[in-house]
């Protein structure tokens, strides 16, 4: 207490000599205030990476289904964050209507899997051999679609999300974190894992993965490319799903809500390698921690810089590691 | 030569004849523009659709207003119609639109049009056309104190400083060791809460031990709260909008903080308060501070009140459909008892000028603000309410307590 008073003596006071002895001479009392003052800014510390994490899974999850579409064809989908936020808002109806949490999660993801695929097959299949650019313009086109309906159908009005997480807090030590953080880094990480496991153990992972590497010579393996590019989609779309199920909770459902997020996705995946699931993650987990951090301590960036610290992130890799942390260098032979 | 001539011949006529139309028009137009002996029309923007759709319900509260009171026999003879565009709270679309309604409806003065930024886009246009932009639906305090540069606008809300004033006020007398941390917006609407609650406070202000801000384009508010509950405050001030608002409740019951927490009214509404609660649980609400200057409608204690009365029964019979318990609807009834009132007090021989100066000679005992609270304007006071009264939130309700506290005083 003493340490804090005296720090909010005015200068002037100070100045004029009205200083007292008492001052000069820190008693027991204020050594005891400086180190419990001290512990105060380790516990800020440690509560901001904490929260910085519970944040950056956040962007992790949503930067994995970015990357599974970016895998599967080349190409960024703007909307994925609109199709999570859609696909949450079906979860959403289906939870007021009664139907059991769980429940309610397995049928929307069977439903988002489903409508992506379809998606794939009437949007994009149409256009898959167009330039990128033309791919892009209509998943920025889907972007607007899916905000606009989903206006239209459930309202702007900001809803509350059931989580599937305990609401009440968990102590350790002096940092304090909600189970639901805990529980979006778990998720985050369990999805990491069967991505994984799915590409690299499964003949279905690895003939999707060769249908986006290498088109002509899975076609030849007889590799039905269109339907592996829909697979991709599909499983995009779930993991987009299961993104906006982890997020509504916590920064509650609105159309809007995955605008602010997806931009650190964006961030969050190509610091880490837009091509690498594993990438995603730790880029997510770093782009939290990051800002929380340069948001407490760096006095000029403060809280107000964030969204431009994420563009320059974006630009910074593209400049000097167009591949990321994790993404593999693309080499073009000429 | 002979197409050129034959043109020539078919063109002038036509155009001699449309200067001539033009002239008879403007000769023969109503010399006040949308006014004639049996209709007054206004115009209007709300936000029906896009992000800030929520407060769309406010124009329908004002449109059930203005039938009833056209059932009544109008303003001195005269029925108002209200032209209510959707402008998605977008400034870009609201320019357009008003545009339109000024210069092809003839609209009489534009009425409770709603955003700060809406608002803006349009101020300097409606103060060179001369056209009233009255009673808006925004508490933004340069309404209020930019009177002479733009003397045609007036705005409706309790101004976020007063709001801020009276909080501070009452943290000076009520908790003068108040350790204050302060959580706003990074945007005129936050800065008016910090520069209120310093005015507010006084020779208290350095009770302020922290500020933290955020943008409108964060994901969320958790970094922001852990640094303010760092500052070892034990009082705080959330200057957010609602979503914002929500995720600093949640986050004070995460983070097991249990400051004295005051919110922004525009984020105190109960369907909010209860999002909150939901996703944190009690902690994350109870004992809130907040305040209230139009009637809550979910409030048991106003219940009888012949303004609660008079708005149960206008909604039964000109809002069908529309949910009571909407707090939003019940603020667009008040401002549209106050355009009536200042339209009564234009008399019948109604300018645009006339309207203003009316409008800025009222005092009313609106039925549709919390009781204490009297709506008052003169031509050097251009905040219509600065009076509150500060409600508590207890178990899913909001509690009033003390007396009605005015920023004037």
């Amino acid at each position: 207490m003493c340490f804090l008073q005296r720090s909010e003596a005015s200068p002037r006071r100070e100045a004029a000599g009205n200083r007292g002895a008492k001052d000069l001479r820190p008693s027991s009392g204020c050594a005891q205030a400086f180190f419990e003052r001290e512990e105060l800014h380790i516990q800020e510390l440690a509560q901001q990476v904490v929260s910085g994490l519970a944040t950056g899974s956040i962007f992790a999850s949503l930067a994995l289904a970015l990357v599974l579409i970016y895998r599967s064809m080349d190409v960024i989908n703007f909307a994925q964050g609109e199709l999570a936020m859609f696909t949450t808002f079906i979860a959403w109806q289906f939870t007021e209507q009664g139907m059991p949490l769980w429940a309610a999660f397995a049928a929307t993801m069977a439903i988002s899997f489903a409508g992506a695929v379809a998606l794939e097959r009437i949007v994009i299949r149409p256009i898959e051999r167009a330039p990128q650019l033309t791919i892009v313009i209509v998943t920025l086109g889907l972007l607007i679609i899916f905000n606009g309906l989903a206006g239209w159908i459930w309202g702007y009005e900001l809803k509350s999300f059931p989580s599937p997480f305990p609401t009440a807090p968990i102590h350790a030590g002096n940092v304090t974190f909600s189970s639901q953080d805990l529980g979006v880094i778990g998720v985050t990480l369990a999805a990491l894992l069967l991505i994984y496991l799915f590409f690299s153990r499964t003949k279905l992972g690895l003939a999707m993965r060769a249908a986006a590497l290498y088109p002509a010579e899975s076609r030849v393996l007889g590799i039905p490319q269109g339907w592996m590019l829909a697979l991709g989609w599909g499983l995009a779309a779930v993991m987009g799903t299961l993104s906006g199920l982890m997020v509504a909770p916590i920064v509650f459902l609105d159309p809007n809500m995955m605008q602010s997020i997806v931009v650190y996705a964006f961030a969050a995946a190509v610091l880490g390698g837009i091509d690498s699931p594993v990438g995603a993650v730790v880029g997510g987990l770093v782009l939290g921690v990051t800002l929380n951090l340069l948001g407490t301590y760096v006095d000029f960036i403060g809280t107000d810089l964030r969204l431009p610290v994420a563009f320059a992130i974006i630009v910074g890799v593209l400049v000097v590691r167009p591949s990321g942390m994790f993404g593999h260098r693309r080499l073009t032979r000429v | 030569m002979f197409k050129n001539r034959l043109l020539f011949k078919v063109l002038v006529p036509i155009a001699a004849l449309g200067i001539l139309a033009g002239s008879a028009g403007r000769v023969n137009a109503d010399p006040v523009p949308g006014v004639t002996p049996t209709e007054i029309l206004l115009g209007g923007t709300h936000p029906y659709s896009g992000p800030a759709s929520a407060y769309g319900v406010i124009g329908k509260g004002i449109l059930a207003y203005f039938a009833y009171v056209n059932d009544k026999g109008g303003v001195n003879g005269r029925k108002i119609t209200y032209k209510d565009q959707d402008d998605a709270y977008n400034p870009a679309q609201t320019v357009q639109l008003v545009k339109a309604m000024a210069e092809q409806d003839h609209v009489f003065a534009f009425f409770n049009t709603l955003g700060t930024a809406c608002n803006l886009s349009v101020r300097q246009y409606l103060n060179d056309q001369k056209i009233p932009q009255l009673f808006i639906s925004t508490g933004a305090t340069t309404w209020g104190t930019d009177g002479a540069k733009y003397p045609y606008t007036l705005g409706f809300n309790l101004d976020y400083q007063a709001e801020a004033i009276i909080f501070g006020k009452y943290i000076a007398t009520h908790e003068p060791n108040a350790k204050i941390a302060i959580l706003y917006q990074n945007d005129d609407f936050g800065q008016d809460y910090v520069a209120g609650l310093t005015k507010g406070l006084g020779a208290k202000a350095s009770a302020i031990v922290k500020q933290a801000s955020y943008e409108v384009t964060d994901p969320d508010v958790r970094s922001q709260m852990t640094t303010l509950q760092s500052s070892g405050a034990d009082t705080l001030l959330i200057a957010a909008t609602p979503k914002f608002a929500v995720q600093a409740m949640v986050a004070r019951s995460q983070l097991s903080w249990k400051p004295t927490t005051y919110l922004s009214n525009v984020s105190s509404s109960p369907t909010m308060l209860g999002a909150a609660t939901k996703a944190g649980g009690d902690a994350a609400t109870a004992g809130i501070i907040s305040d209230a200057y139009a009637m809550d409608p979910t409030n048991a204690s106003l219940a009888s009140t012949p303004g609660m009365k008079l708005y149960r029964e206008i909604l039964a019979k000109y809002g069908p459909g529309l949910d009571p318990s909407n707090s939003f609807i019940l603020y667009g009834m008040a401002a549209a008892y106050t355009m009536v009132d200042a339209l009564q007090k234009a008399g019948k021989d109604l300018t645009r000028d006339k309207l203003m100066d009316a409008s800025l000679h009222l005092s009313e005992k609106n039925p549709f603000l919390w009781p204490g609270v009297e709506l008052q304007t003169s031509p050097s006071d251009r905040f219509p309410v600065r009076a509150e009264q500060l409600i508590r939130w207890n178990n899913g309700l909001w509690d009033p307590f003390g007396p009605v506290i005015d920023a004037r005083k």
